[in-house]
């Protein structure tokens, strides 16, 4: 074949190096990030992992809101010195609700995958107020607006509709409920209906009293619940360790 | 209006240029100070002062948006709007849409500082902008590729010059990378809040492949732009070699893009990907180098400049950063390194090697050589470029070796087990082993800061002596025109 390629083509065609340069910097994401999408054991099957209740969602806005990711992880590395101090590694589907991922890149505190349920409200109520005063090494800045400032919950409805735009299976009609019965059990399914959002936000709210003040709902109600439900959702005595390789290992 | 008239007579638009440059350093003055005072919160916590707005949390994207978009971002408008006027000699193709880009970006920079002060934040690293900010950078993004490209096609010349390939991928690699990574739903039109369109691991995979590649594509693409235009200008001699040039572009546009998975070793995606950006991970320490290779071998021949000028000694060390930190990066991007080195703060001095030293530095450099000739003049002081040069590098050498100790130090004590196979050191004991080093951290930060803050002054300086020597000249020639009408 008589094809003498000459590099100069490119240097003076502005059009073929237009080109050229796009299908150079596509093909990478293309070839690791679609088929993320396509495989299916991307996320692996295990049950308990349920779309967040109202108030924990909000409890996740205000996490966002305040950068809690640049501090903290949500990511447990199967590594043994992670499974002693943080509990079992995380999974891809403990997080497939995340929108978006809140995995992190740095721990200047520790790891929050499996903080849920380690520590009692009070202390997560007095750890934010005050982080000092529970840890005295600790680097973390106080926040006492949390358990001053009413949570606003105006657009609640709109943000759980949002969340289910982008595909968590919050349930708007009566057919979404059901289906979501099938999927999560009534229980849960009630906690994820939104015409009933405000109500259910309010009751637990109330029921789990997480900031100690039954009179208002404050953000720190908001964000302890959140906090308290991290990595409490999957029964791990129900898997074996094979099963829950293969989402990382060999397809 | 001694400026105005004189802008009107230039063959080329160097308006642009000159705000660029110094809304640039103004940036980074802005992005610096707000890096300094969170590095000092980390050290001293006091200073959070129980303030929303200034938290660690809140304040740390203001950081890093004010120096990667407002510092980096202004400076790469700024000199691929230069070099590309003068290698392709032409003018922008539209004066208008060049001053769009301008103020949309400071538009862009303003209002993402203050929203993350005020809470709005999408989560994710390096592109905490909420929506509407998104579709600003997006609209000033495609006016960018409009002037940029179009200028391209007016050159005067058949060839297009080597940083000007390197500023086009720059370009369209940050288009791609933008649009993608901040697809999400808002929660109403009047709500700056939205949720992004991927959950999780997908979403984790998509962050990264932006993550990294801004770092691939802005912070180093961009800045190779600006090496091959003023390492040669400024030795005065050409690029060491042409081929170097072609492979470097070609390999590092394509490798770039697979590596970001690196950021998620042992996480929770497929451990496939993750092998394969560690993979090419090392193989872009080939192009890097080659690149590096590239720019050290242009400035030999000319090491005795080193002694007599202080602009040589900002590109030396530069490239020196650029090679260094390209090998450790790929050593990090190693699985088994990267159990240790990952979450702790080897990651952030490995950071800052490149931005300081690199991205910084190289821009430093540049912007002394260019800045006498926009303004029509010669530096206000060489003195003080040298006292700058001091003190950004060490400042740059305390901040990474605080680091490295930091982060190895923490890396080893989370995996530390006593003899009886417990936790040797509970996660509180490794806060306080790092403290002295985050104090050492800020001092590092603060005579890199202070190296700026002399650059500033000897820019505004350089800028008053330019203006005035044009108004002298400006009122030179009106006497001679009355001499002569009269």
């Amino acid at each position: 074949m008589n094809f003498n390629f000459k590099h100069e083509w490119i240097e003076t065609n502005v059009g073929l190096m237009l080109v050229i340069t796009m299908i150079v910097i596509s093909i990478g994401g293309l070839v690791e990030i679609v088929p993320l999408f396509l495989i299916k054991n991307t996320v692996e099957k295990v049950d308990g992992v349920r779309p967040y209740t109202p108030l924990e969602s909000r409890g996740r806005d205000i996490y966002v809101r305040e950068g809690c990711y640049l501090c903290h992880s949500q990511m447990i590395r199967p590594l043994v010195e992670e499974a002693a101090r943080y509990g079992h590694y995380s999974l891809a589907a403990e997080s497939q609700y995340d929108h978006p991922f809140q995995w992190g890149s740095k721990r200047t505190g520790p790891d929050l995958a499996r903080v849920g349920k380690k520590y009692s409200n009070e202390w997560h109520v007095q750890h934010l107020l005050a982080p000092r005063s529970m840890v005295p090494e600790s680097v973390m800045p106080n926040y006492p607006w949390l358990l001053t400032t009413p949570l606003d919950t105006s657009d609640l409805v709109d943000r759980m509709k949002a969340q289910r735009t982008v595909g968590v299976p919050y349930s708007l009609t009566d057919a979404e409920y059901q289906r979501n019965v099938k999927q999560f059990g009534a229980e849960t399914a009630k906690w994820l209906h939104i015409p009933d959002a405000q109500a259910n936000l309010l009751k637990q709210a109330q029921e789990g009293n997480y900031d100690g003040d039954r009179t208002n709902i404050s953000e720190m109600d908001a964000l302890v619940a959140y906090l308290q439900v991290l990595g409490t959702m999957v029964d791990f005595s129900k898997y074996d360790a094979e099963y829950l390789m293969k989402g990382r290992g060999t397809p | 209006m001694a400026a105005v008239s004189i802008a009107s007579r230039e063959q080329y638009n160097f308006d642009v240029v000159r705000q660029f440059t110094v809304m640039s350093l103004f940036w980074g003055v802005v992005g610096m100070l707000a890096g300094l005072y969170i590095a000092a919160e980390l050290a001293w916590p006091l200073l959070n002062f129980d303030i929303p707005y200034i938290t660690f949390g809140r304040l740390r994207p203001v950081h890093t948006s004010g120096v990667i978009f407002g510092f980096g971002g202004s400076a790469l408008f700024a000199t691929s709007y230069y070099i590309v006027q003068r290698t392709c000699q032409t003018r922008l193709i539209s004066d208008a849409l060049a001053k769009f880009t301008f103020w949309g970006w400071q538009a862009v920079i303003v209002l993402a500082a203050v929203s993350y002060m005020l809470g709005y934040s999408q989560g994710r690293e390096y592109a905490e902008m909420e929506w509407p900010i998104d579709i600003l950078i997006e609209v000033v993004w495609i006016a960018y590729m409009v002037v940029f490209i179009g200028t391209i096609m007016r050159r005067k010349q058949p060839h297009i010059y080597v940083a000007n390939w390197f500023y086009l991928a720059f370009i369209l690699a940050t288009a791609l990378l933008h649009t993608f990574n901040n697809l999400a739903v808002p929660v109403n039109l009047f709500s700056m809040k939205s949720y992004s369109l991927f959950a999780g691991s997908q979403d984790a995979m998509v962050q990264w492949w932006y993550g990294h590649n801004a770092v691939g594509f802005i912070l180093t693409a961009g800045f190779l732009g600006m090496m091959y235009y003023f390492v040669p200008k400024q030795a005065g001699r050409p690029i060491y070699s042409y081929r170097l040039s072609i492979v470097h572009f070609w390999a590092l546009t394509f490798l770039y893009m697979w590596v970001g998975t690196h950021h998620l070793h042992w996480t929770a995606v497929p451990d496939w990907t993750s092998t394969l950006a560690a993979t090419f991970s090392i193989m872009l320490l080939l192009p890097s180098w080659g690149g590096m290779i590239n720019g050290i071998m242009t400035l030999s021949g000319a090491w005795d400049k080193l002694r007599t000028d202080p602009i040589m000694r900002f590109l030396a060390v530069a490239l020196s950063f650029y090679g260094m930190s390209t090998f450790e990066g790929p050593m990090m991007a190693l699985k088994s390194v990267n159990a240790l080195s990952h979450y702790t703060d080897w990651t952030i001095g490995h950071v800052h090697s490149g931005t300081l030293g690199w991205v910084a530095m190289i821009t430093f450099g540049s912007f002394y050589h260019m800045i006498p000739k926009l303004w029509n003049t010669k530096l206000y002081s060489e003195r003080l470029v040298y006292w700058h040069f001091w003190l950004a590098t060490i400042g740059i050498l305390l901040y990474i070796v605080a680091m490295w100790i930091s982060g190895i130090g923490q890396g080893m004590m989370w995996r530390t087990f006593d003899d009886f196979g417990n936790l040797k050191y509970s996660f509180a004991e490794t806060v306080a082993m790092v403290r002295p080093f985050y104090v050492m951290r800020a001092v590092g930060g603060l005579f890199f800061f202070s190296g700026v803050l002399i650059m500033v002054y000897n820019v505004f300086k350089t800028i008053r002596q330019g203006t005035q020597e044009a108004a002298e000249l400006e009122a030179k020639y009106a006497a001679k025109l009355a001499q002569a009408g009269a």
